[in-house]
């Protein structure tokens, strides 16, 4: 493996995934290409299904065995093709520099093992310390999540959701990872816990350096967040830019209908406003631009062929046939 | 769970005395006159009377019945057999020893090969290994006991001469008795130990496990085959009691004198106390097995451990 200098920390080029059975392929990635830099925070956005815990899964390498194969593209950490490494390779750099934080607290821990043995786990395997010195920082680990430390010999059934959801955090920070990937790591938690926990990641992030990939649904929490956006729609990321640029031009109409989903607090508004049609059977892609069936602005180039990345007048990329069309606002 | 053991152990006072009711009663309403059987077929009838009156098989059902129950569960005066003489309480003091040996060799054989085995298929669901696994199962829990055991005699005592094919004696006569014992208890194990494998095997939780960086066999071991225990313990559990309770045809195919041969022997020529005894012996032992399997799903299982205690101090909410 060369380690290039200078190159991005993370960098994910043309990622394909697909869920096979016998009989039919899933196409769950579809050339996926994004790059995330040290410290900073990428939100991946999109319905539930675009691929996005996918593309997470895929950076660890811990797709089901069955059933699922990445079929194409490179993953490099610090310019070293993760996919090409060894699965002994693999398990040094799992929780050790990348570690994830899953969406459903419910089911991420081990019912049959303490909570603070599941801290110590990952800590003991990715150090040589004492057992008495693991034990310790795993109880450091439960207090700088608001759990205190007497509780490290209870059982996930005695804890509640947010409790759990804070398990996992710890678990996922314990041994200081480079990468985070956090896989909306409030939805399943009630609205008054979700702030809270976001903003215990987000302070743990900036105390600890890590760069984090955030898989949302939520704009706000996007908004509050991330530096970077990523869209993905159906297994492709049709717009990807800054923060900035992404919130103040949206240029794809799958992301401006995101924008358009979000009710206005200011005006008394009667009825939501949906984007039209459902997300594409990802076993049956439409071709051409997978959005095109839902899509106002679809011209007929839309229906076949590549889609072209175009870089919009403020400098981000977009998969769009017809940005200029978009930006006037023509269609219809 | 000090409490919970011994709730369960008072439990097993009602039910151990409906079995022996139950028995006794089964028993006395079974046609077969037992003085006729001891006494061979050219006995006169006074002969026999006297003998039915020797033995207290003239009184009334519930004097009867009071007898049996007091001299057993109050004197612990377990009686002897009518035919051999031999007082109950000797017989079971040699006989059990065997039954008990050759269950526990079964037990362990089968717990060794079929709970790997299971674990073999369930992690390569669908491929070759899987195959094998299943296949092996599926004769094994297919193959009658009886029809196995002649097999084996047939191949290692008549062709081969390695082995004993009767009697009990030194380690080569639980060999054979051993391997017709375990390979119904492997055959279950296997299947058991593979579907709840497979079920938890795609729990997020063992995804969390690979994510920590665990290697492949720790996830196997230590995160998904002790969730996937309990099941397992109930198919361990009966097993044991069955292999306890004395394997009846094995040992009857293979001569042991066990608890098994025991009982059966009792059943075929009527003699009451062998038969009575020996059923309340084999309630005892499954209530025993059930107790542990259910203390064992404690030791495995943290939720069913706080279900067992929830009288104790501390409230568990449950969520």
């Amino acid at each position: 493996m060369t380690e290039t200098k200078n190159a991005p920390f993370l960098e994910i080029n043309d990622l394909k995934v697909e869920y096979f059975t016998k009989e039919s392929v899933v196409h769950a990635v579809n050339g996926v290409t994004l790059t995330l830099e040290k410290g900073k925070t990428l939100g991946l956005v999109g319905e539930t299904g675009a691929g996005k815990t996918t593309v997470a899964k895929s950076i660890l390498r811990i797709l089901p065995d069955v059933g699922a194969r990445i079929v194409g593209g490179e993953i490099k950490l610090e310019g070293r093709d993760l996919l090409k490494s060894s699965e002994a390779e693999m398990r040094q750099i799992r929780g050790k520099r990348i570690s994830m934080i899953f969406q459903d607290p419910m089911t991420a821990l081990n019912p049959v093992q303490r909570v603070g043995d599941q801290i110590a786990e990952v800590i003991a395997l990715h150090s040589n310390e004492s057992a008495e010195a693991v034990r310790k920082r795993a109880e450091d680990m439960l207090e700088m999540v608001n759990i205190p430390r007497e509780r490290y010999s209870e059982y996930p059934h005695q804890f509640s959701g947010g409790m759990k959801q804070r398990v996992v955090i710890a678990i996922a920070l314990a041994c200081n990872p480079e990468l985070l990937l956090a896989d909306e790591p409030t939805t399943a938690l009630d609205v008054t816990i979700q702030a809270q926990v976001l903003r215990l990641i987000a302070q743990l992030r900036d105390k600890l350096g890590t760069s984090m990939m955030l898989i949302t649904h939520d704009m706000g929490v996007v908004a509050t967040h991330c530096d970077t956006v990523a869209v993905v729609y159906a297994g492709s990321v049709v717009e990807y830019g800054t923060k900035e640029q992404v919130f103040d031009h949206p240029t794809h109409p799958y992301t401006i209908g995101l924008f358009g989903a979000i009710p206005n607090m200011n005006v008394d508004e009667r009825w939501l406003h949906p984007i039209e049609g459902l997300p594409p059977d990802p076993s049956h892609l439409p071709t051409g631009c997978a959005f095109h069936p839902r899509c106002k602005y679809a011209t007929e180039a839309c229906r076949t062929g590549e889609v072209p990345t175009v870089i919009t007048p403020d400098g981000h990329q977009c998969r769009c046939h017809n940005t200029d069309a978009v930006l006037k606002g023509e269609g219809k | 769970m000090l409490r919970y053991t011994l709730r369960r152990l008072l439990w097993m006072i009602p039910i151990v005395l409906g079995v022996a009711i139950l028995v006794f009663t089964l028993m006395t309403f079974c046609p077969g006159d037992p003085a006729q059987i001891l006494l061979s077929g050219s006995a006169t009838d006074e002969d026999i009377q006297a003998l039915r009156d020797n033995l207290g098989l003239n009184d009334p059902y519930l004097v009867r019945l009071g007898n049996f129950l007091g001299n057993t569960f109050l004197k612990f005066d377990l009686g002897s057999s009518w035919m051999t003489k031999v007082a109950i309480k000797d017989e079971i003091a040699t006989r059990l020893p065997r039954t008990f040996t050759l269950g526990i060799i079964s037990l362990l054989i089968s717990v060794a090969v079929g709970i790997p085995l299971g674990i073999i298929a369930a992690v390569n669901q669908g491929r070759l290994g899987d195959n094998i696994a299943t296949a092996l199962a599926l004769i094994g829990a297919s193959i009658p006991g009886f029809w196995l055991a002649l097999l084996l005699i047939l191949l290692f005592s008549v062709k081969l001469n390695w082995l004993p094919s009767m009697g009990i004696g030194g380690v080569k006569y639980y060999i054979l008795p051993a391997l017709t014992g375990c390979t119904y208890g492997i055959a279950t194990l296997t299947r058991q130990t593979r579907s709840s494998m497979l079920d938890v095997i795609r729990s997020d939780y063992i995804t969390t496990a690979r994510s920590k960086g665990v290697s492949e066999l720790h996830v196997i071991t230590r995160h998904a085959l002790k969730n996937a225990l309990i099941p397992i313990i109930t198919v361990v559990g009966t097993h044991f009691g069955m292999m306890l309770g004395g394997q009846m045809i094995t040992e009857t195919i293979f001569s042991i004198p066990g608890m098994g041969s025991y009982i059966i022997g009792g059943v075929n020529q009527r003699d009451y106390p062998v038969v009575q005894i020996g059923s309340i012996f084999l309630a005892i032992v499954f209530s025993l097995s059930m107790l542990v399997v259910d203390l064992l799903y404690a030791a495995a299982d943290p939720r069913i451990k706080a279900r067992y205690s929830q009288s104790a101090k501390r409230k568990v909410k449950t969520k």
